[in-house]
């Protein structure tokens, strides 16, 4: 399947942490096709099992990207058809006035965000961003109509297509992370080109956003012996300080600080400059906000790296990333996981 | 209908920019019109001779819509804009933008949530700080795509949702567009002027030239207008109502409707039992604002289909609001003898 074509499917897949059911279904089914084995836990997380000529005493790698995004949640239900809700993740409350977003209850249901007109708030108001708390979700349908479709509690997404803006520059909802779920797939694809003898799980992740939980999880369950997080960092945006973001066209990133082990990190780089592959380094100086801060404590400690990519605009409806880079970041991991030979273990010496 | 209001409501018409919704209308209205031309401001005039003749009436919608010019093209492939017309900034942050004639994509970003300082999430962003990004790395780049003039409106789909709700951009005032396209389907007593004017929102610009050729005995607008009756909003405040019909003015910030036009239509909806609500504030203004003092004064009404979130890329409007303010305009055109 075309990289891109399914990241445009998983963009329109609903999925708010702790509601991956549909989205999680959508990517087992498509993993399936590259894969010997595909599970589903009780929390939806995705497990997908891909073996070559599976080599004594080779490790287990497990690669973790998460399908869940930020949205919202009914809060309460007004008698003339509005919606009062609250956010799941990190929402920055500006981007929300005039947006279109589709509300899950028994149906999935069409709202606008609105708010006070304008000419209406007093001159302070005006010279403020609109509070979350005074918005309202405009759904159309009034009374008890409306309570007989949406229950309180029901998650909410953003409405916003995958598109294509210039050369390999594309944009909407939700990339963050299903870009990396995506290089999942490219890896996979990559793998089926090369010979590798590692046993790999593709493990599709949830409710990253809400402190990585599908990770605590997948990685007790997997028990891996190296373990790689895929996610996003700050591509370069012209408000936000240089030095806190990356160049959308360097390649993928690899990430270094406590959170990643050194010996793995620079075999990555080493590998990445055998094949030719560009990337740059971030640099974390703590627990990461990724899958890799659970993966690396996991049981009794899992050696782990973290690949990334940048993105703009992170936690909006126009995030965007350059699909070059998901590509680049796959043909990383397959060469990585291709180069695992016997021997493997020295990787880790400290 | 919905076909219809799709294409009038996705169409780019920016004012200044009116030539796609223009030629679009103009293929609509020609059929229905004994004559159709286009005058020196860009206003399209259809022609529909009367059945007693005499008597000039002139309908009319503005066919402009709110969005953004762009002035500047930055060293780093970023688009720096204008707004063209009266748009909260607050609206544009995380949403799309087409560009130009060939309609390239654009976003309006923010800095990730993450780089933020708390406070800077209650701050409010003003336009000239936002910058569109069309994914052009450098200044170059970007100028292959795009020119400076060009303008961007609203990527906005129309749909209809929930119980006989639309939602798209610029149903201030292609609603009033598509009303004189239905009601020119008949013929009326007066001779019939339909003006789809321009540059409404940069300061009501076409229709004083349109009302001036002319020379109407009266002139009725037809309009999007603002409704406030969402949550927050004191129930005094609500200027107008969704669901309740058509909207009709008394006065507003740029002027008094004709009292004899006023109770005329209150009579006509009374009498066809067409559910109507009087505009209960004086904010806003419209064509009739130019109109009424073109040339020796013209008599103006007008009337309004209710939509909430006016100037914003998802606007919304009742399809029974659309349909009674169809029907009102047509009863009173068939009265006006």
């Amino acid at each position: 399947m075309d990289t891109k074509e399914f990241l445009a499917e998983l963009v329109d897949a609903p999925g708010i942490s702790g509601y991956e059911e549909f989205i999680s279904a959508k990517v087992a089914r498509v993993f399936e096709r590259y894969c010997d084995e595909v599970r589903t836990d009780a929390f939806y997380n995705v497990y997908a099992k891909k073996t070559d000529k599976h080599g004594e005493n080779m490790p287990k790698i497990m690669l973790a990207a998460h399908i869940d995004e930020i949205g919202l949640m009914v809060k309460e239900i007004c008698e003339d058809g509005f919606l009062r809700f609250v956010s799941v993740g990190g929402v920055d409350q500006r981007i929300l006035p005039g947006l279109e977003v589709t509300v899950h209850g028994k149906e999935a249901l069409t709202g606008v965000i609105g708010a006070k007109p304008p000419h209406l708030q007093t001159a302070d108001d005006a010279k403020k961003a609109l509070e979350m708390k005074d918005m309202a979700i405009d759904v159309g349908v009034c009374g008890e109509q409306l309570k007989d479709l949406i229950n309180v509690g029901d998650p909410i997404t953003f409405k916003s297509p995958l598109t294509t803006l210039n050369g390999s520059m594309i944009c909407g909802k939700s990339l963050d992370d299903r870009a990396g779920v995506a290089i999942l797939l490219e890896t996979m694809k990559q793998l089926d080109e090369l010979r590798f003898e590692a046993e790999v799980y593709f493990v599709a992740t949830v409710q990253e956003e809400l402190g990585t939980r599908g990770a605590i999880i997948s990685a007790f369950r997997v028990m891996p012996d190296i373990g790689i997080a895929i996610d996003v960092t700050h591509g370069d945006m012209p408000d936000a300080p240089k030095e806190e973001t990356f160049a959308m066209d360097k390649g993928p990133i690899i990430a270094i600080g406590p959170n990643m082990h050194p010996g793995l990190s620079k075999k990555l780089m080493d590998i990445a400059k055998e094949y030719g592959i560009e990337y740059l380094v971030e640099v974390e100086a703590g627990p990461t906000g990724t899958d890799a801060r659970a993966i690396q404590v996991s049981r009794a400690g899992v050696p782990t790296v973290l690949i990334e990519i940048p993105l703009k605009y992170m936690h909006t409806t126009v995030e965007m990333i350059n699909i070059e880079t998901v590509k680049q970041a796959g043909m990383l991991l397959a060469r990585f996981i291709s180069s695992m030979k016997e021997g493997w273990r020295e990787w880790m010496n400290y | 209908m919905d076909e219809l209001l799709k294409r009038l409501t996705e169409a780019h018409g920016v004012s200044g920019d009116e030539g796609e919704i223009r030629e679009i209308l103009k293929q609509e209205v020609t059929n229905l019109a004994d004559e159709v031309s286009i005058d020196r401001m860009g206003n399209l005039i259809a022609f529909k001779k009367g059945t007693k003749g005499g008597k000039k009436l002139m309908i009319c919608a503005h066919m402009d819509e709110v969005g953004l010019i762009i002035h500047t093209i930055a060293e780093n492939g970023t688009l720096k804009f204008s707004t063209v017309g009266s748009i909260d900034s607050r609206v544009l942050i995380s949403k799309k933008v087409k560009i130009g004639k060939k309609k390239h994509t654009g976003i309006l970003g923010l800095k990730a949530i993450h780089l933020q300082e708390p406070d800077e999430r209650k701050t409010l962003v003003k336009s000239k700080q936002l910058y569109i990004d069309i994914g052009a790395r450098s200044k170059d780049e970007a100028s292959k795509l795009i020119s400076l003039g060009d303008y961007a409106a609203f990527d906005t789909e129309y749909l209809a949702f929930g119980q006989n709700r639309i939602k798209a951009k610029a149903l201030d005032d292609r609603l009033g567009c598509s009303i004189l396209l239905d009601v020119l389907k008949n013929r009326y007593p007066y001779d019939i002027y339909a003006c789809f004017t321009v540059q409404e929102e940069v300061g009501l610009r076409g229709a004083g030239a349109a009302a001036f050729n002319i020379k109407p005995s009266m002139a009725l607008i037809i309009e999007g207008t603002t409704c406030s009756d969402v949550p927050g909003v004191d129930e005094h405040m609500r200027s107008t109502r969704l669901g309740k019909g058509p909207a009709i003015t008394v006065m507003d910030a740029t002027s008094y409707s004709n009292k004899e036009m006023v109770n005329r239509l209150v009579e006509t909806a009374i009498k066809e039992n067409i559910p109507y609500q009087m505009k209960e504030s004086v904010t806003g203004g419209n064509d009739a604002g130019a109109i009424h003092i073109s040339g020796e004064g013209i008599k103006t009404a007008v009337v309004s289909v209710p939509c909430r979130y006016i100037h914003s890329p998802n606007s919304v409007a009742d399809m029974n609001d659309y349909y009674s303010t169809s029907r009102l305009v047509e009863a009173f055109l068939k009265g006006c003898e």
